[in-house]
């Protein structure tokens, strides 16, 4: 195999949320197969720099594929072909030589977009101020070990609260509903014994802020869940709905 | 004045620093004095504004905490959102003195093992102070929901971590960072909900605003409009974590920078130790120019992982074809005490003499194993994979080779900043009414820090040390009130448009990554694991190149009107190039050896640092002097409950 690959852009540039977007084309050659998708950007914005050229934005920081700083849809799948990677994790050997690829931003109503492939993923804040947290203040806790969790119940609660709200999973839905991040954080309180005490007005706020902020419904699609960079599961989106029932019954 | 070459001199100040530490034996010193400070009335605390800059661990915590009691909190990061603050990517634990295990562990031993790990260079009181807190931490953090690992009786769980011999770790999977942080962003959500923080995302500190010598108020600049902005408030807490990207490569975050923290440091603040960079043992070695930073692979792996080269360095089998016998488990052969769990940097300096001798294995001759294949045979595959799933499914992303089947290949990499700004013993630096919290300032680790500790570190800071000692300084502080369209507010402005305006005339031809991969080079190899005169020299003869360079060949596309990574960078770059002269005189003023900081004029027989106390048992603390040379003030470290020896491993 050829340590390096050539490659066709086709990249959406757009200067703010009012400007009117369009498709911009990239030639890119001799990219070493073992640099990142991001590093392969960064080589392409070096090179336009060098032309006089603006450089493409995109949003990216830990680049360990944790802050849940990057993302963009490469060839229609949110952070790009491979599973349970976000993009910055995304090495360029998945890449063949000579292929087109297209690279647009993260597209929800709510996600705003900022410059090119940059979003304003703001509203996910709002969702977690309408109740995605225990209320408790510093200096008031008991000794830790006084309370006990089960190992699986502590372990299904970790599985929900990897959640790097990166919003793949509103970019991937045909509906751009944020159920996957919201239940997430509820799934994750609501395994806890500290979380279970305020799970109904939780699970009611987070609901009505996320309707409210403009993110569709979710009609089990489970795109959500295939795109997930940390895997979260749809399951999760049933018990939310599970305990939201309950507090209407 | 010291020093043949003009770029190195500097003048000491004749008066020492006081950390202004309160008396009393050193357990009971915290207690006593948080009962003896003054505190601001419950209705009183409405009344004054805190600005928060960063939202880590240690910014995190301090502004839902302050918010919590009553304050009004104006939080600022340079992130969308609070949530991804590079606290986040910290993988293995945070320790804390609960004793949980049974196996001897007392605030006392933290205590020790942490002045220990750090080389005997920290503050004895600040650190007892974090150890004694490190329990209320994880009682803090259990409480909002963290899922800690738990035994099947459901109890929390620990692992070892380096420079212990106790296993007091607590640990989220490989993702404890990232669980802690999102613990004080919820409690941050609920108090933005509140309306008790106001929340300022994508803003960068550009400059702090004193007005009476005080400091009141912060320049931030709107990443996505460009436009500067001036907040005023009652005291500022500066919550901006380290300066490791100086180095290009490392394993911070691409916005992790140190320009907040400089342009306080320019107004006053004094910058300790910045020549105690931590370089992490156990990270994925570089792979090619266009690499853009560094993954650490945690250091929890070494509970399990050996770490070896091939005894003979012509032995190019595949690691799997290598036998026991023929293998060097040099860690294991040079620290029989710790073995693989030594501190870092001892750990770092190990792996940089295997390769230096040639045993470095291909192809760069810049790697060495970490190999898991008798802790898989020992504790079976299942085991091993719950314990480090992530984190070897991370290296096989990034790499395409899988640890189950072959041992993974590390290189130490920079990684964390023990210096920072200079603080006394209530977090306030040289500037009053500007407290730094976490690994923004210098005051824990000396000169190295234990793993586990930065976490532990920043959650002190923000959850329980500054709720006590800020409300102590507003309550004994006469703070008239202030105005943003005040002069002093206006000109600091001012001067913050002009230099960007600066940056964006030049209208070279370099880029900003060009000139980082530049000064990140000489920072490397000539400041980084080794050091020598001749190579510190060096570095600040070839810094001004760069500098020149920046200044006269810099080329930014775009404007100062919109989102423009571009522009963001050179202005961190510009503060990076004039740090790197001062780490550089940082480390050839201190003509000895200690922790991460190793001269190799300065060392035992064995190859180990070697301290010089006599004359360097103090912390250099510099002053920045405008179109002159630095002042160094030292503070000195006058061990009262601890006794300095040398460190040992073996």
């Amino acid at each position: 195999m050829s340590e390096v690959i050539s490659l066709n852009l086709q990249v959406w540039k757009q200067s703010s949320n009012e400007d009117v977007g369009s498709f911009e084309f990239y030639s890119v050659k001799d990219i070493s197969i073992h640099i990142s998708f991001l590093e392969m950007l960064d080589v392409v914005n070096e090179n336009l720099q060098k032309e006089g050229k603006e450089p493409i934005a995109f949003d990216s920081d830990c680049r360990e594929g944790i802050c849940g700083t990057c993302g963009f849809v490469i060839d229609g799948v949110a952070h790009g072909p491979l599973a349970k990677t976000t993009v910055c994790q995304l090495h360029m050997r998945h890449f063949k030589n000579g292929q087109t690829l297209v690279i647009e931003p993260f597209r929800a109503t709510p996600f705003k977009i900022v410059k090119d492939l940059v979003v304003d993923r703001s509203s996910f804040d709002q969702i977690i101020q309408a109740g995605g947290y225990v209320t408790v203040s510093t200096g008031n806790a008991p000794d830790a070990n006084n309370i006990l969790i089960a190992k699986e119940n502590a372990e299904e609660a970790f599985d929900s609260a990897a959640c790097i709200g990166c919003g793949a999973c509103v970019a991937s839905c045909p509906n751009a509903s944020a159920a996957l991040f919201t239940s997430a954080k509820i799934s994750h309180l609501s395994h806890l014994p500290q979380g279970k005490i305020e799970e109904d007005e939780r699970v009611k706020s987070m609901v009505t802020t996320m309707d409210d902020e403009g993110f569709g419904s979710c009609s089990n699609h489970a795109e959500c869940e295939a795109v997930c960079p940390k895997g979260i599961s749809i399951s999760n989106i049933a018990l939310m709905r599970r305990n939201l029932i309950k507090t209407i019954l | 004045m010291s020093g043949a070459t003009p770029e190195k001199e500097y003048v000491e100040s004749v008066s020492k620093l006081d950390g202004r530490v309160p008396s009393g034996e050193l357990a009971d010193k915290w207690d006593k004095y948080k009962s003896s400070m003054k505190i601001v009335n419950p209705a009183n605390k409405r009344k004054f504004n805190i600005i928060v800059v960063g939202t880590g661990l240690a910014g995190g915590s301090a502004a839902a905490t302050l918010a919590e009691l009553g304050y009004n909190v104006k939080s600022f990061c340079i992130q969308d959102t609070p949530r991804r603050a590079h606290s986040i990517a910290a993988q293995g634990g945070i320790n804390a003195a609960k004793n949980y295990q049974n196996d001897g562990d007392s605030v006392h031993r933290l205590f020790i093992d942490t002045i220990k790990g750090g080389d005997y260079r920290a503050r004895e009181e600040n650190v007892h102070r974090l150890a004694q807190i490190s329990t209320q931490i994880i009682d803090q953090c259990v409480a909002q929901g963290v899922p800690f690992a738990r035994d099947y009786g459901g109890l929390l769980t620990n692992r070892s971590f380096g420079g212990s011999q106790v296993s007091r770790t607590f640990y989220a999977r490989g993702q404890t960072g990232q669980q802690l942080l999102l613990g004080a962003y919820s409690a941050m959500m609920r108090q933005v909900a509140k309306q008790q923080i106001e929340m300022f995302p994508n803003r960068e500190m550009l400059d702090v605003i004193t007005v009476d010598d005080k400091a009141r108020g912060i320049v931030v600049r709107n990443l996505k409009t460009g436009e500067l902005e001036t907040h005023s408030g009652d005291a500022v807490l500066l919550c901006t974590g380290g300066f490791g990207n100086v180095y290009f490569l490392s394993t911070n975050g691409k916005g992790s920078n140190v320009t907040a923290a400089w342009r306080c440091h320019k107004k006053g603040a004094y910058m300790a130790n910045p020549c105690f960079a931590q370089i992490h043992p156990t990270c994925i070695p570089t792979s090619g120019e266009y690499q853009s930073k560094l993954t650490l692979m945690s250091e929890s792996l070494r509970n399990d992982g050996r770490v070896w080269v091939p005894k003979n360095k012509d032995d190019k089998r595949l690691a799997a074809d290598i036998p026991e016998s023929d293998r060097d488990n040099f860690l294991e052969r040079m620290y029989p005490a710790y073995g693989n769990l030594v501190p870092r940097d001892v750990g770092s300096r190990a792996i940089k003499k295997m390769c230096d001798e040639g045993k470095g294995l291909d192809p760069s001759g810049r790697a060495v194993y970490l190999d898991f294949s008798s802790a898989i045979e020992r504790l079976g595959k299942k085991n091993i994979a719950d314990k480090y799933g992530n984190l070897f499914d991370m290296y096989e992303t990034i790499t395409g080779d899988s640890p189950y089947s072959q041992p993974m290949k590390i290189y130490p990499a920079i990684h964390y900043i023990m210096g920072g700004l200079w603080v006394d013993y209530d977090l306030m630096s040289t500037i009053p009414g500007l407290f730094v919290l976490g690994e923004a300032n210098f005051s824990d680790h000396g000169a190295n820090r234990l793993g586990a500790s930065a976490l532990m570190q920043g959650l002190a800071d923000g959850y329980f040390v500054i709720p006590n000692t800020l409300g102590n300084y507003l309550a004994n502080t006469k703070l008239d009130s202030v105005s943003t369209s005040s002069d002093e507010f206006t000109s600091v402005k001012n001067d913050c448009k002009e230099k960007t305006d600066q940056l964006l005339k030049i209208k070279g031809s370099s880029t900003t990554l060009e000139i980082h991969r530049e000064l990140g080079g000489v920072m490397w190899d000539l400041v980084g694991m080794a050091r020598t005169k001749e190579s510190l020299e060096e570095a600040l003869e070839k810094i001004p190149k760069i500098k020149d360079k920046f200044w006269n060949d810099l080329y930014i596309p775009g404007d100062s009107d919109s989102l423009n990574k571009s522009l963001e960078h050179a202005g961190r770059l510009a503060d990076f190039l004039e740090l790197g002269e001062l780490m550089a005189l940082d480390a050839l003023n201190r003509e000895e050896s200690c922790g991460a900081h190793f001269r190799e004029e300065y060392q035992t027989e064995e190859g180990e640092p070697l301290r010089n106390d006599d004359k360097y048992a103090y912390v250099s603390a510099w002053e920045y002097n405008k179109d002159s040379i630095p002042i160094l003030h030292k503070e000195n470290l006058d061990y009262k409950f601890v006794k300095m020896t040398q460190r040992n491993y073996k």
